[in-house]
Protein backbone atom coordinates (compact mmCIF):
# COMPACT_ATOMS: atom_id res chain seq x y z
CA UNK A 1 0.00 0.00 0.00
CA UNK A 2 1.24 3.73 -0.45
CA UNK A 3 2.53 4.81 2.25
CA UNK A 4 1.16 8.12 2.25
CA UNK A 5 -2.74 5.73 2.40
CA UNK A 6 -1.58 4.09 4.95
CA UNK A 7 -0.45 6.83 7.35
CA UNK A 8 -4.74 7.79 6.36
CA UNK A 9 -5.48 4.23 7.13
CA UNK A 10 -3.32 4.45 10.49
CA UNK A 11 -4.92 7.14 11.66
CA UNK A 12 -8.75 6.64 11.13
CA UNK A 13 -8.65 2.70 11.86
CA UNK A 14 -5.74 0.97 12.97
CA UNK A 15 -4.71 3.72 15.78
CA UNK A 16 -7.96 5.41 15.99
CA UNK A 17 -6.95 8.65 18.33
CA UNK A 18 -10.20 7.93 20.68
CA UNK A 19 -11.37 4.47 19.83
CA UNK A 20 -7.80 2.74 20.21
CA UNK A 21 -5.40 4.87 21.73
CA UNK A 22 -7.54 6.66 24.10
CA UNK A 23 -5.80 10.28 23.96
CA UNK A 24 -7.68 13.75 24.29
CA UNK A 25 -10.29 12.82 26.47
CA UNK A 26 -11.13 15.86 27.76
CA UNK A 27 -12.25 17.33 24.43
CA UNK A 28 -13.96 14.25 23.54
CA UNK A 29 -16.15 14.26 26.76
CA UNK A 30 -16.83 18.06 26.56
CA UNK A 31 -17.17 18.62 22.94
CA UNK A 32 -19.81 15.90 22.02
CA UNK A 33 -22.90 17.08 23.26
CA UNK A 34 -24.23 17.21 19.89
CA UNK A 35 -23.16 15.33 16.59
CA UNK A 36 -22.39 19.36 14.83
CA UNK A 37 -20.22 20.47 17.85
CA UNK A 38 -18.42 17.37 17.78
CA UNK A 39 -17.41 17.55 14.21
CA UNK A 40 -16.70 21.15 14.75
CA UNK A 41 -14.34 20.38 17.61
CA UNK A 42 -12.86 17.18 15.35
CA UNK A 43 -12.37 20.22 12.26
CA UNK A 44 -10.57 22.63 14.34
CA UNK A 45 -8.34 19.91 15.93
CA UNK A 46 -7.64 18.34 12.76
CA UNK A 47 -6.66 21.87 11.44
CA UNK A 48 -3.94 22.56 13.69
CA UNK A 49 -2.56 18.19 13.84
CA UNK A 50 -1.83 19.04 10.25
CA UNK A 51 -0.28 22.28 10.06
CA UNK A 52 1.63 21.03 13.95
CA UNK A 53 2.79 18.36 12.37
CA UNK A 54 4.19 19.53 9.10
CA UNK A 55 5.85 22.24 11.25
CA UNK A 56 7.35 20.20 13.66
CA UNK A 57 8.55 17.43 10.87
CA UNK A 58 10.44 20.86 8.84
CA UNK A 59 11.88 21.92 12.23
CA UNK A 60 12.99 18.37 13.66
CA UNK A 61 16.58 19.10 12.80
CA UNK A 62 16.69 22.20 13.91
CA UNK A 63 15.27 22.17 17.32
CA UNK A 64 17.33 20.75 19.83
CA UNK A 65 16.75 18.21 22.23
CA UNK A 66 16.74 19.37 24.97
CA UNK A 67 13.87 22.09 24.40
CA UNK A 68 11.83 20.87 22.05
CA UNK A 69 8.95 20.52 24.28
CA UNK A 70 8.32 24.10 24.89
CA UNK A 71 9.41 24.59 21.29
CA UNK A 72 6.83 22.06 20.46
CA UNK A 73 4.14 24.50 22.51
CA UNK A 74 4.85 27.16 20.98
CA UNK A 75 4.20 26.07 17.38
CA UNK A 76 1.12 24.14 18.36
CA UNK A 77 0.07 27.47 20.49
CA UNK A 78 0.16 29.72 17.42
CA UNK A 79 -1.35 27.74 15.02
CA UNK A 80 -4.77 27.18 17.46
CA UNK A 81 -4.61 30.85 18.29
CA UNK A 82 -4.85 30.70 14.20
CA UNK A 83 -7.74 28.58 14.26
CA UNK A 84 -9.42 30.15 16.73
CA UNK A 85 -9.27 33.83 15.03
CA UNK A 86 -10.79 32.19 12.05
CA UNK A 87 -13.68 30.13 13.76
CA UNK A 88 -14.51 33.71 15.34
CA UNK A 89 -14.97 35.20 11.95
CA UNK A 90 -15.90 32.36 9.89
CA UNK A 91 -17.77 29.83 11.88
CA UNK A 92 -21.45 29.23 12.78
CA UNK A 93 -22.00 31.11 16.15
CA UNK A 94 -23.94 28.96 17.80
CA UNK A 95 -20.92 26.47 17.29
CA UNK A 96 -18.25 28.86 18.22
CA UNK A 97 -19.85 29.69 21.03
CA UNK A 98 -20.89 25.77 22.30
CA UNK A 99 -16.83 25.34 22.30
CA UNK A 100 -16.34 28.39 23.62
CA UNK A 101 -13.13 27.38 26.10
CA UNK A 102 -12.28 24.62 24.53
CA UNK A 103 -10.38 25.77 21.09
CA UNK A 104 -7.68 27.28 22.88
CA UNK A 105 -7.13 24.39 25.02
CA UNK A 106 -6.66 22.18 21.83
CA UNK A 107 -3.01 23.52 23.28
CA UNK A 108 -2.71 20.96 25.76
CA UNK A 109 -4.72 18.19 23.88
CA UNK A 110 -2.89 15.16 24.35
CA UNK A 111 -3.27 13.97 20.35
CA UNK A 112 -1.11 16.61 19.40
CA UNK A 113 1.79 16.54 21.22
CA UNK A 114 1.48 12.80 21.14
CA UNK A 115 1.90 13.12 17.52
CA UNK A 116 4.09 15.67 17.37
CA UNK A 117 6.88 13.03 20.08
CA UNK A 118 6.23 9.97 18.40
CA UNK A 119 5.82 10.51 14.87
CA UNK A 120 6.65 14.34 13.61
CA UNK A 121 10.02 14.63 15.02
CA UNK A 122 11.20 11.28 13.42
CA UNK A 123 9.79 11.61 9.84
CA UNK A 124 9.99 14.13 6.87
CA UNK A 125 7.07 16.90 6.65
CA UNK A 126 4.40 15.80 3.81
CA UNK A 127 4.38 12.01 5.77
CA UNK A 128 3.73 13.51 9.24
CA UNK A 129 1.67 15.88 7.27
CA UNK A 130 -0.53 13.02 6.11
CA UNK A 131 -0.25 11.28 9.59
CA UNK A 132 -2.08 14.22 10.65
CA UNK A 133 -4.53 14.02 7.98
CA UNK A 134 -5.27 10.55 9.39
CA UNK A 135 -5.34 11.01 12.66
CA UNK A 136 -7.91 14.07 12.18
CA UNK A 137 -10.33 12.53 10.22
CA UNK A 138 -10.45 9.65 12.67
CA UNK A 139 -10.50 12.14 16.02
CA UNK A 140 -13.33 14.15 13.89
CA UNK A 141 -15.37 10.89 12.76
CA UNK A 142 -15.08 9.48 16.34
CA UNK A 143 -16.12 12.54 18.21
CA UNK A 144 -18.94 12.93 15.39
CA UNK A 145 -20.23 8.97 16.34
CA UNK A 146 -20.10 10.09 19.83
CA UNK A 147 -22.16 13.53 18.95
CA UNK A 148 -24.35 11.42 17.27
CA UNK A 149 -25.38 9.06 20.11
CA UNK A 150 -25.41 11.28 22.56
CA UNK A 151 -27.66 13.88 20.57
CA UNK A 152 -30.08 10.72 19.81
CA UNK A 153 -30.68 9.03 23.06
CA UNK A 154 -30.28 12.24 25.07
CA UNK A 155 -32.33 14.91 22.86
CA UNK A 156 -33.80 12.79 20.36
CA UNK A 157 -32.84 14.39 17.29
CA UNK A 158 -30.37 14.33 14.08
CA UNK A 159 -27.65 16.98 13.72
CA UNK A 160 -30.44 19.31 14.84
CA UNK A 161 -34.00 17.85 13.71
CA UNK A 162 -35.66 16.32 16.36
CA UNK A 163 -36.85 12.85 15.25
CA UNK A 164 -37.71 11.27 18.84
CA UNK A 165 -40.47 12.76 20.63
CA UNK A 166 -40.30 14.54 23.71
CA UNK A 167 -41.27 12.46 25.94
CA UNK A 168 -39.04 9.65 25.29
CA UNK A 169 -35.76 11.60 25.77
CA UNK A 170 -32.89 11.03 28.34
CA UNK A 171 -31.97 14.30 28.88
CA UNK A 172 -28.51 12.76 31.05
CA UNK A 173 -26.79 11.67 28.25
CA UNK A 174 -26.80 15.40 26.83
CA UNK A 175 -25.67 17.02 30.46
CA UNK A 176 -22.01 15.70 32.12
CA UNK A 177 -23.08 12.61 33.26
CA UNK A 178 -23.68 11.31 30.19
CA UNK A 179 -20.32 11.85 28.73
CA UNK A 180 -18.56 10.14 31.30
CA UNK A 181 -21.39 6.62 31.20
CA UNK A 182 -20.98 6.76 26.95
CA UNK A 183 -17.30 6.61 27.80
CA UNK A 184 -17.20 4.10 30.21
CA UNK A 185 -19.56 1.88 27.66
CA UNK A 186 -16.98 2.43 25.32
CA UNK A 187 -13.96 0.81 27.14
CA UNK A 188 -15.53 -1.54 28.44
CA UNK A 189 -16.46 -2.62 24.72
CA UNK A 190 -12.25 -2.19 24.04
CA UNK A 191 -11.41 -4.34 27.20
CA UNK A 192 -14.41 -6.93 26.06
CA UNK A 193 -12.36 -6.62 22.33
CA UNK A 194 -9.63 -6.53 23.67
CA UNK A 195 -8.36 -3.35 21.49
CA UNK A 196 -5.21 -2.29 22.01
CA UNK A 197 -5.29 0.84 23.72
CA UNK A 198 -3.71 2.99 27.04
CA UNK A 199 -6.21 1.94 29.22
CA UNK A 200 -6.62 -2.03 29.18
CA UNK A 201 -2.31 -2.32 28.79
CA UNK A 202 0.18 -3.16 31.38
CA UNK A 203 3.34 -1.64 31.11
CA UNK A 204 5.10 -5.51 30.09
CA UNK A 205 2.22 -5.98 27.55
CA UNK A 206 2.77 -2.85 25.49
CA UNK A 207 6.27 -3.69 25.18
CA UNK A 208 5.90 -6.67 24.02
CA UNK A 209 3.50 -5.49 21.27
CA UNK A 210 6.29 -2.87 20.49
CA UNK A 211 8.80 -5.82 19.98
CA UNK A 212 6.06 -7.47 17.62
CA UNK A 213 5.82 -4.52 15.85
CA UNK A 214 2.01 -4.04 16.66
CA UNK A 215 0.07 -0.74 17.38
CA UNK A 216 0.73 -0.66 20.94
CA UNK A 217 -1.58 2.10 22.24
CA UNK A 218 -0.38 4.91 23.97
CA UNK A 219 3.11 4.40 25.23
CA UNK A 220 2.64 7.03 27.78
CA UNK A 221 5.57 8.65 27.38
CA UNK A 222 4.46 12.26 26.97
CA UNK A 223 5.36 14.72 29.77
CA UNK A 224 1.48 15.96 30.18
CA UNK A 225 -0.20 12.77 29.98
CA UNK A 226 -1.90 11.29 33.25
CA UNK A 227 -2.69 7.64 32.19
CA UNK A 228 0.64 6.62 33.88
CA UNK A 229 0.79 9.19 36.05
CA UNK A 230 0.54 7.26 39.21
CA UNK A 231 3.28 4.82 37.70
CA UNK A 232 5.31 7.82 38.30
CA UNK A 233 4.43 9.40 41.43
CA UNK A 234 5.10 5.69 43.13
CA UNK A 235 8.44 5.31 41.05
CA UNK A 236 9.24 8.87 42.49
CA UNK A 237 8.33 8.77 46.11
CA UNK A 238 10.08 5.18 46.12
CA UNK A 239 13.29 7.13 44.58
CA UNK A 240 13.16 9.78 47.36
CA UNK A 241 12.88 6.98 50.35
CA UNK A 242 15.49 5.31 48.84
CA UNK A 243 17.56 8.31 48.69
CA UNK A 244 18.26 9.53 51.82
CA UNK A 245 20.82 6.04 52.98
CA UNK A 246 21.95 6.29 49.26
CA UNK A 247 21.63 2.93 48.31
CA UNK A 248 23.67 2.00 45.47
CA UNK A 249 21.10 0.56 42.99
CA UNK A 250 18.79 2.95 43.40
CA UNK A 251 21.11 5.79 42.68
CA UNK A 252 22.54 4.12 39.80
CA UNK A 253 18.68 3.57 38.30
CA UNK A 254 18.12 7.16 39.07
CA UNK A 255 21.20 8.36 37.51
CA UNK A 256 20.09 6.28 34.28
CA UNK A 257 16.52 7.60 34.14
CA UNK A 258 18.67 11.54 33.87
CA UNK B 1 -18.14 39.90 49.31
CA UNK B 2 -21.16 38.46 48.63
CA UNK B 3 -20.01 38.47 44.85
CA UNK B 4 -17.22 36.87 45.18
CA UNK B 5 -19.28 33.97 47.66
CA UNK B 6 -21.11 32.99 45.03
CA UNK B 7 -17.89 32.93 42.38
CA UNK B 8 -16.18 30.82 44.75
CA UNK B 9 -19.08 28.70 45.54
CA UNK B 10 -20.20 28.36 41.57
CA UNK B 11 -16.33 27.56 40.50
CA UNK B 12 -16.19 24.87 43.23
CA UNK B 13 -19.74 23.30 43.50
CA UNK B 14 -21.78 24.34 40.70
CA UNK B 15 -19.60 24.04 37.49
CA UNK B 16 -17.32 21.60 39.19
CA UNK B 17 -14.16 21.40 36.63
CA UNK B 18 -13.75 18.33 36.28
CA UNK B 19 -17.36 16.94 36.79
CA UNK B 20 -19.18 19.13 34.66
CA UNK B 21 -16.28 21.06 32.83
CA UNK B 22 -14.20 17.90 31.45
CA UNK B 23 -11.09 19.33 32.78
CA UNK B 24 -8.03 18.06 34.43
CA UNK B 25 -9.97 14.87 33.25
CA UNK B 26 -6.33 12.94 33.04
CA UNK B 27 -4.84 13.40 36.48
CA UNK B 28 -8.19 12.75 38.28
CA UNK B 29 -8.74 9.37 36.28
CA UNK B 30 -4.82 8.64 36.73
CA UNK B 31 -4.02 9.87 40.02
CA UNK B 32 -7.11 8.57 41.88
CA UNK B 33 -6.43 5.21 43.21
CA UNK B 34 -5.00 6.06 46.92
CA UNK B 35 -6.71 9.21 48.78
CA UNK B 36 -3.01 10.17 49.71
CA UNK B 37 -1.42 10.66 46.10
CA UNK B 38 -5.00 12.17 45.25
CA UNK B 39 -4.96 14.87 48.12
CA UNK B 40 -1.34 15.01 47.30
CA UNK B 41 -2.68 15.78 43.19
CA UNK B 42 -4.96 17.76 44.72
CA UNK B 43 -3.36 20.03 46.85
CA UNK B 44 -0.38 20.77 44.29
CA UNK B 45 -2.92 21.45 41.74
CA UNK B 46 -4.82 24.49 44.13
CA UNK B 47 -1.34 25.89 44.64
CA UNK B 48 -0.99 26.35 41.01
CA UNK B 49 -4.33 27.15 39.58
CA UNK B 50 -4.36 29.92 42.28
CA UNK B 51 -0.99 31.42 41.57
CA UNK B 52 -1.72 31.29 37.82
CA UNK B 53 -4.80 32.62 38.16
CA UNK B 54 -2.56 35.37 40.05
CA UNK B 55 -0.18 35.90 37.26
CA UNK B 56 -2.15 35.27 34.18
CA UNK B 57 -4.89 38.06 35.22
CA UNK B 58 -2.13 40.52 36.14
CA UNK B 59 -0.12 40.48 32.71
CA UNK B 60 -3.11 39.79 30.48
CA UNK B 61 -4.59 43.60 32.71
CA UNK B 62 -1.54 44.88 32.38
CA UNK B 63 1.00 43.87 29.64
CA UNK B 64 -1.59 42.24 26.86
CA UNK B 65 -4.69 44.73 27.00
CA UNK B 66 -2.83 47.98 27.71
CA UNK B 67 -0.17 47.32 24.44
CA UNK B 68 -3.21 45.43 22.59
CA UNK B 69 -1.70 42.15 22.00
CA UNK B 70 -5.04 39.92 23.63
CA UNK B 71 -5.46 38.21 20.61
CA UNK B 72 -1.71 36.56 22.23
CA UNK B 73 -3.87 35.18 25.27
CA UNK B 74 -3.16 31.40 24.54
CA UNK B 75 0.59 31.46 23.79
CA UNK B 76 1.66 33.77 26.73
CA UNK B 77 -0.46 31.91 28.92
CA UNK B 78 0.68 28.73 28.45
CA UNK B 79 4.41 29.49 28.59
CA UNK B 80 3.69 31.75 31.43
CA UNK B 81 2.13 28.47 33.41
CA UNK B 82 5.27 26.34 32.25
CA UNK B 83 7.89 28.81 33.11
CA UNK B 84 5.66 28.98 35.89
CA UNK B 85 5.54 25.44 37.51
CA UNK B 86 9.18 25.31 36.22
CA UNK B 87 10.06 27.74 39.17
CA UNK B 88 7.65 27.13 41.53
CA UNK B 89 9.76 23.66 41.95
CA UNK B 90 13.18 25.26 42.01
CA UNK B 91 11.84 27.54 44.60
CA UNK B 92 10.08 25.03 46.88
CA UNK B 93 13.02 22.82 46.65
CA UNK B 94 15.75 25.76 48.08
CA UNK B 95 13.44 27.49 50.70
CA UNK B 96 10.73 25.49 51.61
CA UNK B 97 11.83 21.69 51.48
CA UNK B 98 9.28 20.63 53.56
CA UNK B 99 6.26 21.53 51.24
CA UNK B 100 8.50 20.15 48.53
CA UNK B 101 9.06 16.79 49.55
CA UNK B 102 4.59 16.73 49.95
CA UNK B 103 4.22 18.09 46.47
CA UNK B 104 6.91 18.03 44.70
CA UNK B 105 6.40 15.23 43.26
CA UNK B 106 3.03 16.21 41.55
CA UNK B 107 4.41 19.65 40.04
CA UNK B 108 5.93 18.60 36.58
CA UNK B 109 2.68 16.36 36.24
CA UNK B 110 0.49 19.58 36.36
CA UNK B 111 3.05 22.04 33.42
CA UNK B 112 0.46 21.42 31.11
CA UNK B 113 -2.61 20.16 32.66
CA UNK B 114 -5.64 21.80 30.96
CA UNK B 115 -7.16 22.67 34.35
CA UNK B 116 -4.35 25.43 34.83
CA UNK B 117 -4.91 26.89 31.16
CA UNK B 118 -8.77 26.29 31.72
CA UNK B 119 -8.69 28.25 34.79
CA UNK B 120 -6.53 31.56 33.38
CA UNK B 121 -8.58 31.96 30.58
CA UNK B 122 -12.33 31.47 31.86
CA UNK B 123 -11.09 34.49 33.98
CA UNK B 124 -10.63 36.46 31.10
CA UNK B 125 -13.71 35.21 29.20
CA UNK B 126 -15.56 36.38 32.51
CA UNK B 127 -13.75 39.51 32.68
CA UNK B 128 -12.80 39.28 36.12
CA UNK B 129 -10.56 41.66 37.87
CA UNK B 130 -7.43 40.12 39.87
CA UNK B 131 -9.16 39.54 43.08
CA UNK B 132 -12.06 38.04 41.37
CA UNK B 133 -9.65 35.65 39.59
CA UNK B 134 -7.78 34.55 42.50
CA UNK B 135 -11.00 33.82 43.79
CA UNK B 136 -12.47 32.28 41.12
CA UNK B 137 -9.01 30.09 40.94
CA UNK B 138 -9.20 29.12 44.09
CA UNK B 139 -12.45 27.76 44.09
CA UNK B 140 -12.24 26.03 40.72
CA UNK B 141 -8.70 24.39 42.46
CA UNK B 142 -11.02 23.43 45.58
CA UNK B 143 -13.52 22.06 43.59
CA UNK B 144 -11.07 19.64 41.81
CA UNK B 145 -9.58 18.57 45.04
CA UNK B 146 -12.81 18.01 46.38
CA UNK B 147 -13.58 16.04 43.30
CA UNK B 148 -10.50 14.34 43.22
CA UNK B 149 -10.25 12.80 46.94
CA UNK B 150 -13.95 11.85 46.54
CA UNK B 151 -13.48 9.71 43.69
CA UNK B 152 -9.75 8.43 45.15
CA UNK B 153 -12.43 7.29 48.28
CA UNK B 154 -14.55 5.89 46.29
CA UNK B 155 -12.14 3.50 44.32
CA UNK B 156 -10.06 2.25 47.36
CA UNK B 157 -13.73 0.33 48.17
CA UNK B 158 -13.97 -0.36 44.25
CA UNK B 159 -10.94 -2.16 44.59
CA UNK B 160 -11.66 -4.23 47.06
CA UNK B 161 -15.42 -5.42 45.19
CA UNK B 162 -14.68 -8.72 43.35
CA UNK B 163 -18.48 -8.32 42.22
CA UNK B 164 -17.55 -6.37 38.93
CA UNK B 165 -17.62 -7.55 35.47
CA UNK B 166 -14.99 -8.82 33.91
CA UNK B 167 -14.83 -6.09 31.20
CA UNK B 168 -16.07 -3.00 33.42
CA UNK B 169 -13.19 -3.89 35.58
CA UNK B 170 -10.16 -1.14 35.57
CA UNK B 171 -11.00 2.30 33.72
CA UNK B 172 -14.90 2.08 32.59
CA UNK B 173 -16.16 1.27 36.28
CA UNK B 174 -13.60 4.11 37.34
CA UNK B 175 -15.90 6.30 34.57
CA UNK B 176 -19.32 4.83 36.19
CA UNK B 177 -18.50 6.25 39.10
CA UNK B 178 -17.29 9.77 37.66
CA UNK B 179 -20.68 9.48 35.94
CA UNK B 180 -22.89 8.94 39.35
CA UNK B 181 -20.93 11.75 41.12
CA UNK B 182 -21.24 14.30 38.46
CA UNK B 183 -25.25 13.14 38.52
CA UNK B 184 -24.97 14.15 42.27
CA UNK B 185 -23.05 17.41 41.59
CA UNK B 186 -25.36 18.55 38.99
CA UNK B 187 -27.72 18.63 42.50
CA UNK B 188 -25.74 21.80 43.54
CA UNK B 189 -26.69 23.55 40.21
CA UNK B 190 -29.89 25.24 42.19
CA UNK B 191 -27.32 26.26 44.15
CA UNK B 192 -26.92 30.00 42.83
Amino acid sequence: MNKYIERIYNGIIKENPTFVIMLGMCPTLATTTSAINGFGMGVATTAVLIFSNMLIAALRNIIPEKVRIPAYVVVIASLVTIVDLLMQAFAPRDLYNALGIYIPLIVVNCIIMGRAEAYAAKHAPLLSAFDGIGMGIGFTCALTIIGFCRELIGAGSVFGYTIIPDDFHVGIFVMAPGAFLVLACLTALQNKLKAPSATNLTKEERAKKKLAGEPEGCTGNCQSCMLHAEEIVEKKIELKKADCPKTDAVSDREGGNR
Amino acid sequence: MQELLLIAVGAALVNNVTLSQFLGICPFLGVSKKVETATGMGVAVLFVISLASLICSLIYDHILVPMDLAYLQTIVFILVIAGLVQFVEMFLKKSIPSLYTALGVYLPLITTNCAVLGAALTNVQEGYGLVESVVNGVGISAGFLLAITLMAGVREKIAENEGIPKSFQGSPIVLVTAGLMAIAFCGFSGLI
